[in-house]
């Protein structure tokens, strides 16, 4: 701080107060939903304190018991598939941007910078802009309605195949030559030298890919049919379009909260990682 | 920058380099160039007639009432999103940015909505704001003011734009924090004993200063309200009320999986490419810039 202004600090943490209240704001109310019973949500206005249903609709949400209107699948089911592409989409995309990067930085082979423009240009060609016809190909091949369908057409990374390249390059070259004087290698030096030192980025990487799986949305949307394969964010939407009467807010809310804990834990608890992922991976 | 030293084998880069390159042909270009080519063909619902009729489809849409509203709102939506988002996270990154002590904790309280998924946070605020049985809505009518996004397209629109700021509003903060920490601190000590008041320093240093994250973050939002604000609308109003708040994406998903418009849904896809194109190239521009800066 420049000068002392105490008048100014007070309004300083009045203003970052006001902005987390207004921010967890509905959080904290999915939360109280999630505790009451469905008549308590329905009166108007709601109980703005938590109730005494948390373990009943937890259960029922988890179970697939809650009845109304949507899919009955158990949420627990759909939070596996939703763990499952998350990590095979992160470890994927960490896996073949890994390997990419190492061929296209220490080898010298015929159209090399052919390959790697062609990973460049993957980054103006998001899903959205070719839902159709990528959702013909996932179905020609048999994909529909398996992990196989839900994360590999995801799995390419154009940012952290840029971001291994990038970090393989600052890596001294004197490492390269000590190795083969000492006999490894590619693939040793890949394993022994080039992958411990790339820890920090993988990790940062793996919070923000994860994240990514975990929040899928228009692809499951389309690739998934069947409710055993609905990632948990296919299923809350699922729940919520039978209707506002018969519609059951607090296993709705639950199920949220269900689905913004597991993501939310990682980007708390790897807070580190996750600033420094977000930064490395918008350069 | 090269590596001067390098491994020699005739086969492993190749091995190396396959998974990625086979993921992208079969799923990225394969498809985009399928776009293309069904840009020019007309097809019935079925699949079971295709013919070729050049550039109907995009004249078609150049004439259609709808596809011009959707660009309209696109844009209604996307500058409210970027305008809004930015303006709310700059003025809590720069009093975060001033505090000496719980400056982590205020980063934690403020970082978590990055974590929670588009159509979550369309849920949540659909529910705060649900004319029926929400918190917000019924506060408002109280207020003598009645909210129903379900039959108002400006409500509903406030909706989406509230929950994607929401949602976008830790990243904003994030970048904002760091640009801010960036900047000299000899610069405002020397405005400071120059005579600059807190206000009068942000406006003539700080602010010029943070112009290149401000623009970054700029392009960043709009791609963001353009391309992954497809779960937020779809959960909060599904387009409605009417078309109101159906977004190009959302156009393009609905033409092509609701009303099977093939033809049309893959014009559409080809008129969001070069809309990408035109951001990246965009970005880079101003990334390049960013390093002489």
């Amino acid at each position: 701080m420049v000068e002392r202004r105490p008048l100014l600090t007070a309004f300083t943490h009045l203003v970052l107060i006001l902005g987390v209240i207004v921010v967890a704001f509905p959080l904290y109310l999915t939360f109280v939903a999630s505790t009451q019973t469905s008549q308590a949500i329905v009166q108007t206005p709601m109980p703005l304190l938590p109730g005494d249903q948390l373990v009943e609709n937890y259960t029922a949400a988890l179970t697939g018991t809650g009845g109304g209107a949507g899919a009955k699948t158990p949420v627990g089911r759909m939070m596996v598939v939703s763990l499952i592409s998350a990590l095979i989409i992160s470890l994927g995309k960490i896996a073949i941007s890994l390997l990419s990067a190492f061929a296209i930085v220490y080898f010298r082979f015929p159209y090399r910078m052919f390959f790697f423009w062609m990973i460049f240009i993957t980054l103006m060609l998001p899903v959205e802009v070719r839902i159709g016809p990528t959702y013909k190909v996932v179905a020609d091949l048999g994909m529909l309605d398996t992990y196989a369908g839900l994360t590999i057409p995801l799995i390419a990374s154009a940012t952290a195949t840029f971001l291994f390249r990038q970090f393989f390059l600052t890596v001294p070259e004197e490492l390269l030559e000590a190795a083969r004087m000492d006999g490894a290698g590619p693939i040793r030096f890949f394993k022994d030298v080039l992958l411990p030192l790339s820890a920090t980025s993988i990790a940062a990487l793996f919070v923000i890919q994860f994240i990514y799986g975990w929040n899928q949305y228009l692809w499951p949307l389309l690739v998934t049919t069947n409710e055993n394969m609905y990632p948990v964010v296919i299923g809350i939407k699922r729940m919520i379009s039978g209707g506002d009467s018969e519609m059951q807010w607090n296993i709705v809310m639950a199920t949220a909260m269900l689905a913004m804990v597991p993501p939310a834990l990682v980007v708390i608890l790897m807070q580190k990682w996750f600033v420094k992922g977000l930064v490395d991976t918008e350069k | 920058m090269e590596k001067r030293v390098v491994f020699r084998s005739s086969w492993l880069p190749w091995a190396l380099i396959a998974p990625q390159v086979v993921v992208i042909t079969l799923f990225f270009f394969w498809p985009a160039a399928q776009a293309l080519v069904q840009s020019l063909q007309q097809s019935d619902a079925f699949g079971t007639s295709v013919e070729w009729v050049g550039f109907e489809n995009f004249v078609n849409l150049w004439n259609d009432a709808t596809y011009l509203a959707s660009f309209y709102t696109t844009a209604v939506f996307s500058v409210s999103v970027a305008v809004v988002g930015l303006t709310l996270s700059l003025l809590l990154a720069v009093f975060a940015d001033r505090v000496v002590k719980g400056a982590l904790a205020y980063r934690t309280l403020l970082i978590w909505p990055y974590a929670v998924a588009p159509a979550v946070a369309g849920v949540l605020w659909l529910f705060m704001f649900a004319p029926s049985v929400g918190v917000v809505s019924y506060t408002l009518r109280k207020l003598g003011f009645e909210w129903n996004h379900l039959l108002n397209g400006n409500h509903a629109m406030t909706l989406v734009v509230m929950a994607a700021v929401w949602k976008q509003i830790s990243y904003n903060f994030l970048f904002f924090l760091a640009g801010l920490q960036s900047i000299p601190k000899s610069l405002i000590e020397a405005a400071a004993i120059d005579g600059a008041r807190p206000w009068r320093r942000f406006w003539t240093i700080v602010f010029p200063m943070l112009s290149p994250t401000t623009f970054f973050l700029l392009v960043i939002n709009i791609v963001y309200a353009f391309f992954d604000t497809f779960a937020i609308i779809d959960s909060a109003t599904q387009g409605g009320p009417g078309k109101d708040t159906v977004i190009l994406v959302y156009k393009v998903y609905y033409d092509g999986f609701k009303a099977m418009d093939l033809g049309g849904s893959a014009a559409q896809s080809v008129i969001l490419m070069v809309i990408v194109v035109a951001l990246t190239v965009i970005q880079f521009r101003f990334v390049e810039k960013k390093v002489n800066y």
